[in-house]
């Protein structure tokens, strides 16, 4: 019975604590890409950048508070800069809008034009990011480090095997929930999110009737922004900040968006989940887990993982190919791609 | 009301509207007929500001409204509705209608988050306005379902629905009566009746259906070839000899004789 708790305990703290919270910041990430999709009906390429962006601004404020004392016991002091990021990035996207993507919608243009234009807003926003605050990693986490450490696991439930939760993991899942409810709340309930609902789904009739495009619009990228932002800020204080790895996010953000269903809220969160737990219970070695539950003679000589995490990026590749073929729309019904 | 100055509308080489010139009076339900391709709905669409036209002008009360984006006609109280229905489908029938009036402040997102008392008062008005709306048009068995689950003739019906939610001036109705059950037809004629009666609305219809111009239309303007014909009350129309032989082949002579 011990070894069984023993590889739970052990299965939660390398796999499900993880993907949880990589999860969580995979569907904000989604959300925005979805929401993007489902309004302005084309693929933001730029949205990793985006994220990179926002978080760039959440850092630097931080800095700032740190060097003049201010901070938020043990929180992390990101959390007071993620309105000033929020703020900063919504004007940038907002600027992108007005000078490149309004153009394209005044000609009525295809998607895949806007696309394109969204690869050039991508790498600029990525040389702006670099040339700010530099190609390299940043650590930018402070206060609290852990909810739960492996040692006080192990004298709470008196197992062989620690659990650690990292604080940054539960502010992650719990800004997710909050972050989603507020979402959908707005979606669902206000006069605003009625119309950016009205809009996806007939755009014509809208222009018809008392909803100002302009509006529906401008909302549209507030949101996304505050949703790469945070999506961002969370995943920069689970790990840490690199641009690079902001751009690669990309794959398993649109991954997430495509799998749950592109246009479809629900299916976004849904995605994110699904690529955050194959990524990670694929790319997992399962040696001490199975050496938990089996005989000591049957002790393994590999260190049974299914892919070496190098290939991690593969995992979203290969489920987004199966959910192309076999589900186009997504798990949840979207509007397709 | 609605005065349109020698428009001519090109796609490539195609000229679909050639050099229409046209009236509207106020108060009027004005017909607009004519066989398929005679550039009824493309005229519609250019004044409706869908398509900006090639040449010509378009007046709403003397003011030149060419080329004005939709929306700003809509601000001006000129509504339309589509030859296929249109309709948000995931939304309901009640909020399909509470969607039209314009600058509510619940669009606002400072207002949503921080002054959700005026929001919920001026989105109360909008709801009993909404719910007057499907009281008139007889479809409050259907209020709460998802639009898209609506059948072609309610759709329809929604489509009326949506100019009602404002003081509109002036409504474009493309083929109100289009798949739509004669039963159905005649509550969609009566309520556009009584909504010019009461309420003063002036109205242009796009119609194939005789007897539903017969029973609502005064005057009656035939189109063909993208240029307007001829126009007059009905009778006059169907004595015209060069209307006529614009509708051979397509028998509006049968029509015109039964």
């Amino acid at each position: 019975m011990e070894n069984w708790l023993n590889a739970f305990a052990l299965l939660s703290n390398f796999v499900i604590v993880p993907a949880i919270a990589y999860g969580s910041q995979l569907a904000l990430g989604a959300l925005g890409v979805t929401l993007v999709f489902g309004i302005l009906r084309f693929s933001n390429f730029a949205h990793g950048d985006t994220m990179s962006l926002g978080t760039m601004v959440v850092i630097l404020f931080t800095w700032w508070f740190q060097s003049m004392g201010i901070n938020l016991g043990p929180l992390p002091t990101a959390l007071l800069a993620l309105p000033f990021g929020i703020f900063f990035c919504a004007v940038f996207v907002l600027l992108s809008d007005r000078f490149v993507y309004r153009f394209y919608r005044a000609k009525r243009a295809d998607p895949v034009i806007y696309l394109i234009a969204s690869v050039g807003i991508m790498f600029i926003t990525n040389g702006i990011v670099r040339f700010i605050i530099g190609p390299d990693d940043q650590n930018f986490a402070d206060g609290e480090r852990f909810i739960i450490r492996a040692r006080e696991f192990k004298e709470m439930t008196g197992l062989d095997q620690g659990v650690t939760i990292k604080l940054s993991q539960g502010l992650t899942f719990v800004t997710m929930i909050v972050v989603v409810a507020a979402l959908f709340w707005f979606l669902n309930r206000t006069r605003s999110g009625k119309s950016m609902r009205a809009y996806s789904d007939n755009e014509d009739l809208a222009l018809l009737s008392g909803i100002n495009p302009d509006k529906v619009v401008a909302i549209t990228w507030i949101i996304a922004a505050a949703l790469a932002t945070i999506a961002g800020t969370l995943y920069g204080l689970d790990k840490s900040f690199k641009p690079f790895t902001y751009f690669q996010l990309l794959l398993p953000i649109f991954a997430a968006a495509i799998v749950g269903g592109l246009g479809n809220p629900l299916g976004a969160i849904a995605g994110g989940f699904v690529i955050a737990f194959s990524e990670i219970t694929i790319t997992y070695a399962y040696k001490r887990f199975v050496e938990y539950l089996m005989p000591e003679s049957w002790e393994a000589g590999g260190l049974i993982q299914l892919l070496s995490t190098d290939y991690k990026f593969a995992v979203s590749f290969i489920i987004l190919l199966l959910v192309l073929l076999v589900r186009p729309h997504g798990i949840f019904k979207g509007t397709g791609v | 009301m609605i005065k349109v100055d020698r428009l001519t509308k090109k796609f490539g080489g195609f000229t679909a509207v050639n050099e229409a010139s046209l009236e509207i009076a106020a108060g009027s339900i004005t017909g607009l007929i004519g066989p398929n391709g005679a550039g009824k709905t493309t005229l519609f669409n250019v004044i409706a500001g869908v398509h900006k036209p090639s040449k010509g002008h378009v007046y709403l009360d003397g003011e030149d409204i060419t080329g004005l984006e939709p929306h700003a006609l809509f601000h001006k109280g000129m509504l339309r509705t589509f030859q296929v229905a249109h309709e948000f489908f995931s939304l309901s029938v009640r909020e399909n209608l509470m969607m039209v009036p314009d600058e509510q402040p619940g669009e606002a997102l400072w207002d949503v988050w921080f002054n959700s008392a005026k929001v919920r008062d001026r989105e109360e008005q909008v709801r009993i306005k909404a719910n007057e709306v499907i009281e008139f048009l007889e479809i409050s068995h259907v209020a709460d379902e998802l639009a898209g689950n609506l059948s072609g003739g309610q759709k329809k019906l929604l489509e009326l629905g949506r100019t009602m939610m404002v003081d509109a001036k002036v409504v474009f109705l493309d083929e109100v009566g289009a798949g739509v059950n004669r039963t159905l037809l005649n509550t969609i004629g009566d309520a556009i009746i009584r909504l010019n009666k009461e309420r003063g609305y002036t109205f242009c219809v796009i119609e194939h259906d005789m007897d539903f111009i017969d029973k609502l239309c005064d005057p009656v303007i035939v189109m063909a070839e993208g240029s307007v014909l001829a126009q007059g009350t009905l009778d006059e129309i169907k004595a015209n000899e060069q209307v006529i032989e614009a509708y051979l082949g397509t028998g509006l002579k049968n029509r015109v004789a039964s």
